[in-house]
């Protein structure tokens, strides 16, 4: 179980955050560049002092600077995964493997043992001599994982680990990883910016933003309910602020809509895309929530097209790819979108 | 992945040829001029035997001082935070730009019977280097080290650093995380360094002659020895003693490459 | 306000295509930029070769001295010559003259080896016959001035080094040439006829070396030519060497084969033989050549 209470002063970030992982636990650790997730890695391995806080693992203090603890990385029974691996690129396979082992004290035969046996667990057979620059992206990550976890470690950090891999074997490894991760007892924080490594793999899931949290909860409750664009960006979904009165919604920044429910003070609405049509006139009926806006961006998304409307206020729209000739979007101009009440779904911030 | 192969481009390949006969013709005029008939006795006269003694010694002692004073100015150089590093840096690279007799002046005045160290030390404790072995080996660790701190300086800082946070991270103590990661990694610098140093200090001139003299059997290395011998129209022996340093420089260009991991 | 455009979303872009961006490969070789190579190399080799005769502006072969003249002269003459070349210069406009100083043993061997020497002037006849066995001198050889030992001491003598005998001692620190330079030789001699074994600690390259490790005072003392104590009497002392320890050197000088500057060579050479080249060797403490 991991206590961290993590509050560091840098040149460019103040990081306060709080959290908990409790053994077994996956928590998925979320945001943007600069947000403070590999500052948060850092400080957890031991390689960033605290300025003040606490980090608790498994009931040893690992770093308290009230106390004046602090205990070195190499005294932290933490196993780490890196997006770029950083296998030892002048010792092979196995010996990567049982770098950790051998670190700590094992005799070589029987920490060479026990790396093989880690390598044949996640089919690594018959790349012991390997060197990793003779390996591909998925090779070398599978022997980075052995080499964290056959230390037994008490915490697992993950720093973006299926960034690199190409996408074709990105959904092997990450199926191998949740077997993995799944099976160890140690609590496991894993940065990511791939919201489907975050929901495939985590079971609890913290957003940070400028070096704070802006919200916690299950994958399904987050990306339900986002508080924060950056995740309803990774999500996919537009994110209004604003204030309600009511059944009238006060949008920040200016406009106005009609819900289906009630609500009083600051509020987060949240509308899918693919539930605002649009049209190159001005659409019969009440004029309800309907507001013209100009194309600032069409983009191609799969087998989906995604209009950007800049108008009072800005909306994402999802169209057809037909759509593109019909609209003439590509010529730009004015389009006018339009949201049904029942459409917008409501939350407090 | 193959390179793709260069189109051949005559023009290149006429400067490229130019280039390596300029290096070549004189190492040939070296091998045509010697003196085979008695090149044996020549070599193994006292005056060459003792003046190649003189080399090795003095060109070995004076790497070793250089890796062992200049590994820990690279470390520092490469990783500390201190401030006037630039100048730290320069100051320890100027040999190399300094003509080797300023060199050896300089050292005069610092280390000499009347330098500003030399002088409180010969006071004190009777030890003079100029006209020493040790003088010699002073002169060309001073020369060479240099070379040896920028190699050295190079390798540590192209290294990826955070292979020693991953180490770390795995539970090796510092001292294992520099033998089994940092010490492979710089390796090849290392050996790079250490050969280039060598070879500065085994062809060192100017410095040793002006800061430690020359006397045959005491100081006169290699270089001295043919020198005096050129300038003493005994192109025989200058002859001889340049082709056994070019010998003995080629046997070690090989070792190097080989020690440093082939290619 | 944004969708994200994160991984697989491609712009629709009214734009123009995509434009190629392979740069192309020049495969043309310009034959002339390879003659122009060649001949480059040509001019070089052409320029190495010549005996360097064209830079110095010879004369006529009789007549006014003129152009540029080049003296290899021992390092012992070092001041006496440059007064000389001085003097030389003004009596003769249109005349430069350009010395190279260094122990004569390496001048002989540069200019045997085809050094472009006009006039060598050598502080032994030892090194003289080197050039003259070598058939590189043009005309017998002329002595033109002498010169004797001399040791050279700390200024004020602190040690009271008095005699050939005292430079024995272990404990005093001697430098002097190497024995093939003249002084060196020299120094050699006058230790055999005081019947002394002396162990120096530096064998110099040239007399200029021994007098710069006595001033700088890294040695006691140093075996150099009478002459160079009377140049350094600011700087050192001298203790002299009695007349039968001693040996007096000849110095010849020489017009050398092939000579770029012919006439002011010839000029020079009398010019030194001449009374206004011996009052100034004179000055400088040289014997006569007698």
């Amino acid at each position: 179980m991991l206590e961290a209470d993590i509050q560091l002063q840098l040149s460019r970030l103040n990081l306060e955050m709080a959290f908990t992982v409790a053994s077994g636990e996956v928590l998925a650790l979320l945001g943007p560049n600069g947000s403070g997730k590999s500052t948060t890695l850092r400080a957890l391995m031991g390689l960033l002092p605290l300025t003040r806080g606490r980090i608790v693992l498994d009931g040893t203090v690992l770093e308290d600077p009230a106390q004046r603890v602090k205990l070195p990385p190499e005294e932290r029974p933490i196993g780490l995964m890196f997006q770029d691996y950083l296998l030892f690129p002048h010792l092979s396979a196995v010996e990567n493997v049982a770098f950790g082992l051998r670190a700590k004290g094992t005799a070589k035969k029987a920490a060479r043992d026990q790396a093989l046996q880690a390598m044949a667990r996640l089919g690594l057979d018959g790349l012991a001599e390997a060197k990793p620059g003779s390996m591909s992206g998925g090779q070398q990550q599978r022997v980075a994982m052995a080499r964290a976890l056959v230390t037994d470690p008490k915490l697992l950090l993950l720093d973006e680990p299926l960034a690199a891999l190409d996408v074709s074997i990105k959904t092997d490894v990450r199926r191998l990883l949740r077997e993995v991760l799944r099976r160890s007892s140690a609590a496991n924080v894993l940065v990511t910016h791939d919201l489907l490594d975050a929901v495939a793999l985590g079971d609890r899931m913290v957003v940070i933003e400028n070096g704070a949290i802006v919200q916690t909860g299950t994958p399904a409750e987050v990306t339900a309910r986002p508080r924060s664009r950056y995740v309803a960006d990774l999500v996919g979904v537009n994110l209004l602020r604003g204030t309600a009165h009511g059944a009238v919604l006060e949008v920040d920044g200016g406009g106005q809509l009609t819900c289906a429910e009630s609500a009083t003070g600051p509020i987060l609405a949240l509308i899918a895309p693919a539930a605002v049509p649009v049209s190159r006139e001005r659409p019969d009926g009440d004029g309800q929530n309907t507001w013209p806006g100009q194309i600032s961006a069409v983009d191609l998304m799969g087998d989906r097209v995604r209009v950007r409307i800049d108008g009072t206020p800005a909306i994402t729209a999802e169209v057809p790819p037909a759509a593109v000739d019909e609209l003439k979007l590509d010529d730009g101009g004015q389009l006018w979108a339009s949201v049904s009440p029942a459409a917008i779904t409501v939350y407090p911030p | 992945m193959d390179q793709e192969k260069q189109p051949f481009n005559p023009l290149l390949a006429l400067l490229a040829a130019l280039a390596a006969l300029f290096f070549v013709f004189p190492l040939i005029g070296l091998i045509t001029g010697a003196p085979w008939g008695h090149m044996t006795s020549v070599i193994t006269s006292k005056t060459s035997l003792d003046a190649l003694g003189l080399s090795i010694v003095a060109s070995l002692a004076s790497t070793v001082i250089a890796l062992a004073l200049g590994f820990p100015l690279a470390w520092l150089l490469a990783r500390g935070r201190f401030r006037g590093k630039g100048l730290v840096r320069g100051l320890t690279t100027l040999p190399m730009v300094l003509p080797p007799v300023v060199g050896g002046i300089a050292l005069l005045l610092a280390y000499g019977r009347r330098g500003f160290i030399g002088q409180p030390l010969d006071k004190a404790t009777g030890i003079s280097l100029p006209f020493t072995l040790a003088g010699v080996i002073v002169a060309e660790s001073f020369v060479a080290m240099p070379f040896f701190v920028i190699t050295a300086e190079s390798g540590l800082r192209s290294m990826n650093r955070r292979l020693e946070d991953a180490a770390r991270s795995l539970g090796a103590k510092r001292w294992t995380v520099f033998r089994r990661v940092t010490l492979p990694l710089i390796w090849p610098s290392l050996v790079a360094g250490t050969v280039l140093t060598w070879a500065r200090a085994l062809g060192e001139f100017g410095a040793t002659i002006t800061f430690a003299g020359n006397l045959p059997g005491v100081t006169q290395t290699m270089p001295l020895a043919i020198y005096i011998s050129q300038s003493s129209g005994q192109l025989d022996q200058a002859i001889a003693l340049s082709l056994v340093l070019v010998v003995v420089s080629l046997v070690v260009m090989i070792f190097r490459r080989r020690a440093a991991g082939g290619g | 306000m944004g969708v994200n455009s994160g991984p697989g979303a491609s712009r629709f872009s009214t734009r123009a295509g995509l434009c190629s961006r392979r740069a192309s490969l020049r495969r043309h070789v310009k034959p002339l930029a390879v003659a122009c190579a060649a001949s480059a190399v040509l001019v070089l080799a052409a320029c190495g070769s010549s005996a360097g005769g064209s830079s110095s502006g010879a004369s006529a072969a009789s007549g006014k001295p003129s152009g540029q003249l080049v003296v290899f002269a021992a390092t012992s003459l070092t001041d006496a010559f440059a007064k000389i070349g001085a003097q030389f210069e003004k009596a003769n406009p249109g005349v430069t003259v350009k010395f190279n100083y260094d122990g004569s043993s390496t001048l002989a061997t540069q200019i045997t080896q085809g050094a472009p020497a006009d006039v060598f002037a050598s502080a032994a006849p030892a090194n003289m016959s080197t050039v003259t066995d070598g058939g590189d001198a043009t005309g017998t050889p002329q002595v033109f001035t002498r010169n004797t030992a001399e040791i050279m001491v700390e200024k004020g003598n602190p040690l009271h080094i008095e005699s050939v005998k005292d430079l024995a001692d272990d404990k005093i620190k001697v430098a002097v040439c190497a024995p093939e330079v003249p002084c060196g030789a020299l120094a050699q001699e006058v230790f055999k006829n005081a019947g002394v074994t002396v162990k120096p600690v530096s064998e110099e390259t040239n007399v200029g070396g021994v007098v710069t490790k006595v001033t700088l005072g890294e040695v006691d003392a140093g075996v150099v030519y009478v002459t160079d104590v009377k140049e350094n009497g600011s700087k050192a002392s001298g203790v002299t060497i009695p007349a039968d320890q001693n040996s007096i050197t000849d110095y010849p000088i020489v017009q050398v084969k092939g000579a770029p500057n012919v006439t002011a060579a010839k000029a020079f050479i009398s010019y030194v033989l001449g009374p206004n080249g011996q009052k100034v060797l004179a000055s400088f403490g040289f014997l006569p050549p007698g």
